[in-house]
């Protein structure tokens, strides 16, 4: 008779279950290859990551070692070095790319609407080659011999010739400087929708203070624009922590250390020595820094803008 | 007499007048100094572009001449013959096509079905399963590369395949979030009368929604293509014999492999950024729109 019990409710469920489908059954059939190839390609490597953190993995037999790969990485002078090329690069671009984007918003925003859309393409453009592509050109711009470009345009101001890329002084700067030539056409889009968002009011208001184009500047534009900063602060962190494109192109790290990136020495961790446990565990610091600078920001940066 | 002129009503009309043209003098002045300005850094931006393409077009003597040359005097399609021949473009080219292609159109296919189920339809568990899907946007790629190379490579046995290029981009969080702003957008009222009208639940995604999705399908396809043809590292791990090497990938072995071929290179390079370039300029307005749609409601 106790199965009787069971049957009942387990019909009773069965019938919820059945009436539960009927209602939302086909919302979940919406969502279930792409949650399904999310769940194979990124939640289940994520964990296998997080796991082979703490092992030294090896393609038969791979054995836990506790947190000695971060115990490593810690005590490592290259990790450090890395991370200190990381961090000025990320220092020195994207603040001055921001700065560099606000200003051509800035000079776009009065002009009218058909050169506007001219200047956002011509910014924009720039952007849809690779970077790849664009390494390899500035590989070739920066050539230290005297038929490199940026040798040439020196030249013709007078300057010396530089090693650019082949020089531990000047390499890390050299890959920053590209980033500071084109690439700014989104941001720059970013922030034209924006400022057309400001309230012309505002401005009016201001005007009849006679305010000057400084303080109208200083205390209306940029505090209303915050959350367009903001959002290219995170993005263009989160982007510059990870940069590997260009130091694998041009200088696979070199010379002497002075380009690794942490993407790059996880890279070579992972794939030139093969110790998969190590460069997970560079990776989940990685990922462990950039969760913890997002959030920072987010915290400190964000305040509520309305208007 | 300096009282006289002050109050005089004919002089105070004139000194208007002069300060309304020196108000618009000023602003046509500056004008033309943005103009300048913007048109000065518009050609400074183009610069490594228009040098790539000036080298593209010299031989191994002119690349290196000295003086050097800025635009080729005896402009040759050596460096063109090199990266083809040498190189193996043309097979590179195809594949990139062929990657790009197809993972855009699967990718653009499950971001529509989630976002619309995201935006559209109301089920339990929507916004947590959101939620997880949105915060692993934070994660760096790095993290997950390593156990999906092999995933790929040693468990699926998929090195040097189309499939193996293709399978981890077919779904991507990010396109998913931008399909779900897009579709939040549309109008609810329609879907209500499709339902009124015993359409199935499918028929309602395609005949009403797909439809009307339509530019930001349009934009979301343009933004992947161009994301999957640049893509480089993916490509770069999964891939060991010419044949199956994809554009980017292609091209930074044969830097490796020729070190100081820079006119092959620089004809290469034009390969991989003119299609872009000409894609951008034909389907522009979707760009420009498509940049704001993600980022700012977001």
């Amino acid at each position: 008779m106790a199965a009787t019990v069971s049957e009942t409710s387990k019909k009773w469920s069965w019938v919820n279950f059945k009436q539960f489908m009927k209602d939302y059954g086909w919302c979940y059939a919406f969502i279930a290859l792409p949650f399904l190839l999310f769940l194979v390609f990124t939640v289940y490597p994520l964990i296998t990551a997080f796991i082979m953190s703490f092992q030294e993995y090896g393609i038969l037999e791979s054995k836990f070692i506790g947190f000695e790969n971060y115990k490593y990485l810690l005590e490592n002078e290259i990790f450090w070095k890395s991370m200190k090329n990381t961090v000025i690069y990320t220092v020195g671009t994207v603040p001055v790319n921001i700065l560099i984007t606000f200003f051509l918003a800035l000079m776009i925003f009065p002009i009218n609407k058909r050169s506007q859309t001219f200047f956002k393409a011509s910014f924009y453009l720039p952007a849809v080659t690779s970077g790849i592509t664009m390494s390899l050109i500035w590989l070739w711009m920066f050539d230290p011999t005297e038929s490199g470009l940026m040798n040439i345009v020196l030249g013709w101001f007078g300057f010396d010739q530089q090693m650019w890329l082949a020089s531990s002084d000047s390499a890390l700067f050299s890959i920053m400087l590209m980033t500071y030539i084109g690439g700014h056409g989104s941001g720059v889009i970013l922030y034209l929708a924006a400022m057309g968002g400001i309230p012309k009011s505002l401005y009016e208001a201001a005007d009849i203070d006679a305010a000057s184009w400084w303080s109208k500047l200083k205390n209306i534009t940029w505090p209303l624009l915050k959350p367009t900063t903001l959002y290219m602060l995170i993005t263009g962190v989160i982007g510059s922590f990870q940069v590997f494109e260009a130091t694998y192109v041009m200088t696979q790290g070199g010379p002497n250390f002075a380009t690794t990136t942490i993407a790059y020495l996880i890279y070579q961790h992972a794939f030139q020595y093969y110790q998969f446990g190590l460069a997970s565990a560079e990776a989940f610091i990685l990922g462990f820094v950039i969760i913890i600078i997002s959030v920072l920001q987010f915290k400190y940066m964000s305040s509520d803008v309305e208007y | 007499m300096e009282l006289k002129s002050v109050t005089d009503p004919q002089y105070q009309i004139l000194l208007d007048e002069k300060k309304d043209f020196r108000r618009k003098t000023y602003k046509k002045i500056g004008l033309t100094i943005i103009y300048i300005f913007l048109v000065l850094w518009a050609v400074f931006t183009f610069v490594p572009l228009l040098w790539m393409l000036s080298s593209s077009f010299k031989d191994s003597s002119a690349i290196t001449a000295v003086p050097p040359e800025l635009l080729p005097k005896k402009p040759t399609l050596d460096a063109y013959k090199r990266i083809f021949e040498v190189g193996g473009m043309a097979r590179w080219f195809l594949n990139s096509t062929i990657v790009a292609s197809i993972s855009t159109i699967i990718n653009v296919f499950f971001a529509s079905l989630a976002g619309y189920a995201f935006s559209k339809l109301k089920f339990p568990g929507r916004n947590t399963i959101f939620w997880v899907l949105l915060s692993s946007m934070m994660i760096p790629g790095q993290v997950t590369l390593i156990p999906l190379y092999i995933l790929v490579v040693n468990t699926l046995q998929l090195e040097n395949t189309y499939f193996g290029l293709i399978v981890p981009g077919m779904v991507s969080v990010g396109s998913i979030f931008l399909m779900k702003q897009f579709m939040s957008s549309l109008p609810s009222s329609l879907i209500d009368a499709g339902r009124i009208d015993a359409c199935s639940e499918f028929g309602i995604f395609r005949k009403i929604i797909l439809p009307m999705a339509k530019p930001g399908l349009a934009v979301l396809g343009i933004f992947t293509f161009v994301g999957h043809w640049n893509n480089f590292f993916w490509p770069f791990l999964i891939t060991n014999t010419n044949s199956m090497r994809t554009l980017q990938v292609g091209l930074t072995s044969f830097r490796f492999e020729n070190l100081q071929d820079y006119g092959a290179m620089m004809a290469g390079a034009v390969c991989s950024a003119v299609p872009m370039i000409i894609v951008f300029l034909a389907l522009q307005k979707y760009f420009l729109r498509g940049i704001t749609i993600g980022a700012v409601k977001g």
